[in-house]
C-alpha cells in the first residue's frame, strides 16, 4: 500500500488507525521533523496476525509530496517507485529457473489523501490522479473529514465526483473491470461513496464508558470508527475486509501486464511464438504512464480480458 | 470660567487607547482657574465621526482555508453572497487576481468604510513560484498612489486605499509554515501589517493547536519575519484590560473559526457555530476558538493603531526607498546649479509613472514646484531685508 498526499494530513496515523497496531512505531512524525526539500519513500514492513492468518503488510508514505512552492513534477519518483517494483518483479519472471512464489514487493493499493479544502480538486491533485490511474489501483479519500459537516462533505464529495468525470479518472473500482453484476451493483455503490471521508486517530478515549478511537476536542469526541462521525469503516471493510484480494488481482492482471506488454515490446525480448501482436515500440516517454486500456492481444496465459 | 459638561460618550469607538474619551472634570470652584482644553478629546471624537473611517482589509492564503467565512462572521455580513467557487478544470487556468469589495458598516453611529482585498488563486497551481509577485505589486501600488496624491497640489481629498492590514491565512493541517507560506511573508512584511491566523482551527485538538501556534511563531523568529506588534499597554491601564491584552499577545497566531450559519441548541440562545454530528463548534466561544480576540483586537482596539503603523512606519520606508532611489541620480545636477543647500531635499521628484500621458502632469507639477520655490527664496530675502532693518530701527 502506497499513501501519498501532502503532509500533515494524517497519514501516518491512518495507518495505524487501520491496522490497530502501531505499524508506524519507529517512523511516526513529530512536529520537530523538517519537510524534506525533494521527495523521499519510507517503506515499513510488518506482518500483522488476526485468528491465525498472518497478512504481511508494507505500507509506503511519501513525505514531502507537493509541500514545495514549485511542485510540478513531483510525481515522478512516485510513479517511478511503482515501475521499479513491477520491473523488479518482472525480471524474477523472465529467469530461466525462477522461484515458484515470486517475492511480490507490486504496490496493490495507492490511497491519495485530499485536503478537505471543501471546494473541488486542485490542479495538482488532478495531475497526479490522472497520471497514476494508469499505473495502479487509486483510492481517494478526503483526509482529516472532521473539518467538514455532514452537508460540506456531501457537496465536496460530489464536485470531486464531477471533477474525476471531467478529466477522465478512473479510480478503484474501476468500472470497466466489473466481472458480472453483482459486482457491478457492489462496486456502483462504493462507487457513489468515493471518495471516503475519513479521520485518524490513534488514541483510545471513553465516551459513554466505551473505550474508542478518537479524537477529543473541547466540544465532543470524535469517534473514528462511528459511521455516523466519519467513513473510516467503510475505507476499511474496502481495503481489507472485502476487496483485498481483488486489488492484488487487479494489480497482477491488469496493471501489471500492461506494463509488461509495453517492456516486452519495447525491448523485443519476447520470442515470437503464438500470441506475439507486432506493436510498435514504445517512445521512452510513454514509459511511466501507460494509457489506460491496451492493444488486444492473446494472452498465452489464462488471464482475465482487460478490455476496456 | 465655565465649561459646559457634555455627557459622557461611551461609543464602541475604535482607538488605539481605550481610555481617550475621558469624562469632564467636574465643574471646580471659581477661584481655581482652568482653561478647558480637557474638553478636546471630545472635540476630536466629534470630527473623527463626521468624517467617518475606512480601512481597507487584505486576506491572503490557499483556498480552501475559510477565509471568506471568517469575512462574513468578522464584520457580520454577506460580502461574499454571490460567490462562485470556480471548479477543477477553470483552476487549472487560472492566475492570480486581486479582487476588491467594499461595503460601508454603520454601528452605534460610527461608520466605517470596509475595503476587502481579496486574493484567489493564491497557491492554487501546481507550479506556485512567485505568485506573490501580483500581491506584492498590488500593495505598492497603493502606497506609490498615496505618494502621488501626497505630492501633489490638491490635497484636500486624498483617498487612502493603502492596504492597513493583511490576515494571512495559515493551513492548520500543515506542519506550521510551509515554503509557499515563508516566501509570501517574507515578500509582504515591510509592505503591511501581518496577522497570520490558523483558518478552520476545528480540525485540530486542543493540544495540537498549542503545539501548532508554538512552530509558527518560531518559525517566523527563525525567518526574521516582522508581524504586527501590539503595542504594549501603558501602565495606568486597569488589570483586566492588561490581562486580556496578555492573554491576545499569547494567542497569535489566531487559531480561528468562522461560520455564517447560526446554530440554535436546545437550552441555550442562538449563536454562531458548526454543527458536527459530535458536538458544535461555536465560534464566539473563547474556549473554542479565538474568534473573539481577533476581533477585538482588529475592531475594538487597534485598528486605528494599524492604521497609523501603515502610515507612520510601513508607508514612510516606501517613501523613503522610493525617493532615495530617485533623488540621487537628479539632486546632483541640481545641487551643483542651485544656491541653497536645501535644494535636494526640498525638490520632490516624482515617481515616474507608466503612462506616457501623464508624465507631462508630472513636468507640470515640477514646474509649479519651482515656481513655489523661488517665491520662497524671495519672500525669505525679503524676511531678511525686513529683519535688518527693524534691527536697524531698533538701533535708533
Amino acid at each position: 500500500m502506497l499513501l501519498t498526499g501532502q503532509s500533515g494530513l494524517g497519514k501516518s496515523t491512518m495507518v495505524n488507525t487501520l491496522f490497530k497496531s502501531k505499524a508506524w512505531q519507529s517512523n511516526l512524525p513529530s512536529l520537530e521533523v523538517p519537510i524534506p526539500q525533494t521527495l523521499e519513500l519510507h517503506s515499513v514492513t510488518h506482518v500483522i496476525e488476526e485468528k491465525g492468518l498472518k497478512l504481511k503488510l508494507t505500507v509506503t508514505d511519501t513525505p514531502g509530496f507537493g509541500d514545495q512552492i514549485n511542485n510540478d513534477k513531483c510525481w515522478d519518483p512516485i510513479l517511478s517507485y511503482i515501475n521499479q517494483q513491477y520491473e523488479q518483479y518482472l525480471q524474477e519472471e523472465l529467469l530461466i529457473t525462477r522461484q515458484r512464489h515470486i517475492p511480490d514487493t507490486r504496490v496493490h493499493c495507492c490511497v491519495y489523501f485530499v485536503p478537505p479544502t471543501g471546494h473541488c480538486l486542485r490542479p495538482l491533485d488532478i495531475e497526479f490522479l490522472q497520471r497514476l490511474c494508469r499505473t495502479v489501483n487509486v483510492v481517494p479519500v478526503i483526509a482529516r473529514a472532521d473539518s467538514l459537516t455532514i452537508e460540506e462533505r456531501d457537496a465536496f464529495r460530489n464536485r470531486i465526483q464531477q471533477d474525476m468525470n471531467t478529466h477522465c479518472i478512473d479510480v478503484y473500482p474501476q468500472k470497466c473491470l466489473d466481472e458480472d453484476i453483482n459486482d457491478r451493483i457492489l462496486n456502483s455503490k462504493i462507487r457513489k461513496q468515493i471518495p471516503f471521508a475519513v479521520v485518524g486517530a490513534d488514541r483510545e478515549h471513553l465516551v459513554n464508558g466505551r473505550c474508542v478511537l478518537g479524537r477529543k476536542t473541547k466540544w465532543g469526541v470524535i469517534e473514528v470508527e462511528n459511521v455516523a462521525h466519519c467513513e473510516f469503516l467503510l475505507l476499511r471493510d474496502l481495503l481489507i475486509r472485502s476487496h483485498l484480494q481483488d486489488l492484488k488481482d487487479i494489480t497482477h492482471n491488469v496493471h501489471y501486464e500492461n506494463y509488461r506488454v509495453l517492456r516486452l515490446n519495447e525491448s523485443h525480448q519476447l520470442p515470437r511464438g503464438p500470441g506475439w501482436v507486432n506493436l510498435a515500440p514504445a517512445s521512452p516517454g510513454q514509459l511511466t504512464s501507460p494509457g489506460p486500456g491496451k492493444a488486444s492481444r492473446k494472452s498465452y496465459r489464462d488471464t482475465k480480458d482487460d478490455e476496456c | 470660567m465655565k465649561v459646559d459638561c457634555l455627557p459622557l460618550v461611551t461609543v464602541a469607538v475604535p482607538v488605539s487607547s481605550r481610555s481617550l474619551i475621558l469624562p469632564l472634570p467636574p465643574p471646580l470652584q471659581q477661584d481655581k482657574e482652568y482653561v478647558g482644553f480637557a474638553a478636546l478629546p471630545n472635540q476630536l471624537h466629534r470630527k473623527s465621526v463626521k468624517k467617518g473611517f475606512d480601512f481597507t482589509l487584505m486576506v491572503a492564503g490557499e483556498s480552501g482555508l475559510g477565509k471568506s467565512t471568517l469575512i462574513n462572521s468578522l464584520f457580520l455580513t454577506n460580502l461574499y453572497e454571490d460567490r462562485q467557487v470556480p471548479d477543477a478544470s477553470a483552476r487549472l487556468t487560472q492566475t492570480l487576481t486581486i479582487e476588491r469589495r467594499g461595503v460601508e458598516i454603520e454601528e452605534g453611529g460610527i461608520k466605517v468604510k470596509l475595503t476587502l482585498v481579496d486574493t484567489p488563486g493564491f497557491g492554487d497551481s501546481v507550479d506556485c513560484s512567485d505568485c506573490w509577485l501580483p500581491v506584492v505589486h498590488f500593495i505598492e501600488e497603493q502606497f506609490e498612489q498615496y505618494l502621488r496624491d501626497e505630492s501633489g497640489l490638491n490635497r484636500k481629498n486624498i483617498q487612502d486605499s493603502r492596504v492597513h492590514c493583511c490576515l494571512y491565512f495559515i493551513s492548520p493541517f500543515g506542519r506550521g509554515l510551509r515554503p509557499l507560506d515563508v516566501a509570501f511573508l517574507r515578500a509582504v512584511h515591510d509592505k503591511v501589517n501581518i496577522i497570520p491566523v490558523i483558518g478552520k482551527a476545528d480540525a485540530l485538538m486542543p493540544k495540537e493547536t498549542q503545539v501548532l501556534k508554538q512552530k509558527i511563531r518560531d518559525q517566523l523568529k527563525e525567518e526574521e519575519i516582522n508581524i504586527y506588534q501590539f503595542p504594549e499597554c501603558d501602565s495606568d491601564e486597569d488589570e483586566d484590560f492588561k490581562k486580556q491584552d496578555a492573554e491576545m499577545k499569547e494567542s497569535i497566531p489566531f487559531a480561528v473559526v468562522g461560520s455564517s450559519k447560526v446554530v440554535k441548541n436546545v437550552g441555550t440562545r442562538p449563536v454562531r457555530g458548526r454543527c458536527y454530528s459530535w458536538g458544535t463548534v461555536e465560534v464566539e466561544n473563547p474556549h473554542h476558538c479565538d474568534f473573539l480576540n481577533l476581533r477585538r483586537m482588529l475592531v475594538q482596539t487597534h485598528l486605528q493603531d494599524l492604521k497609523e503603523v501603515t502610515h507612520d512606519l510601513l508607508y514612510e520606508g516606501y517613501r523613503a526607498r522610493c525617493l532615495q532611489s530617485l533623488v540621487r541620480p537628479g539632486a546632483r545636477d541640481r545641487a551643483s546649479r542651485s544656491k541653497l543647500s536645501r535644494q535636494s531635499t526640498t525638490e520632490i521628484p516624482l515617481p515616474m509613472l507608466p503612462l506616457a500621458e501623464t508624465e507631462k502632469l508630472i513636468r507640470e507639477k515640477d514646474e509649479e514646484l519651482r515656481r513655489m520655490q523661488e517665491m520662497l527664496e524671495k519672500m525669505q530675502a525679503q524676511m531678511q531685508q525686513g529683519q535688518a532693518q527693524g534691527e536697524q530701527s531698533d538701533a535708533f
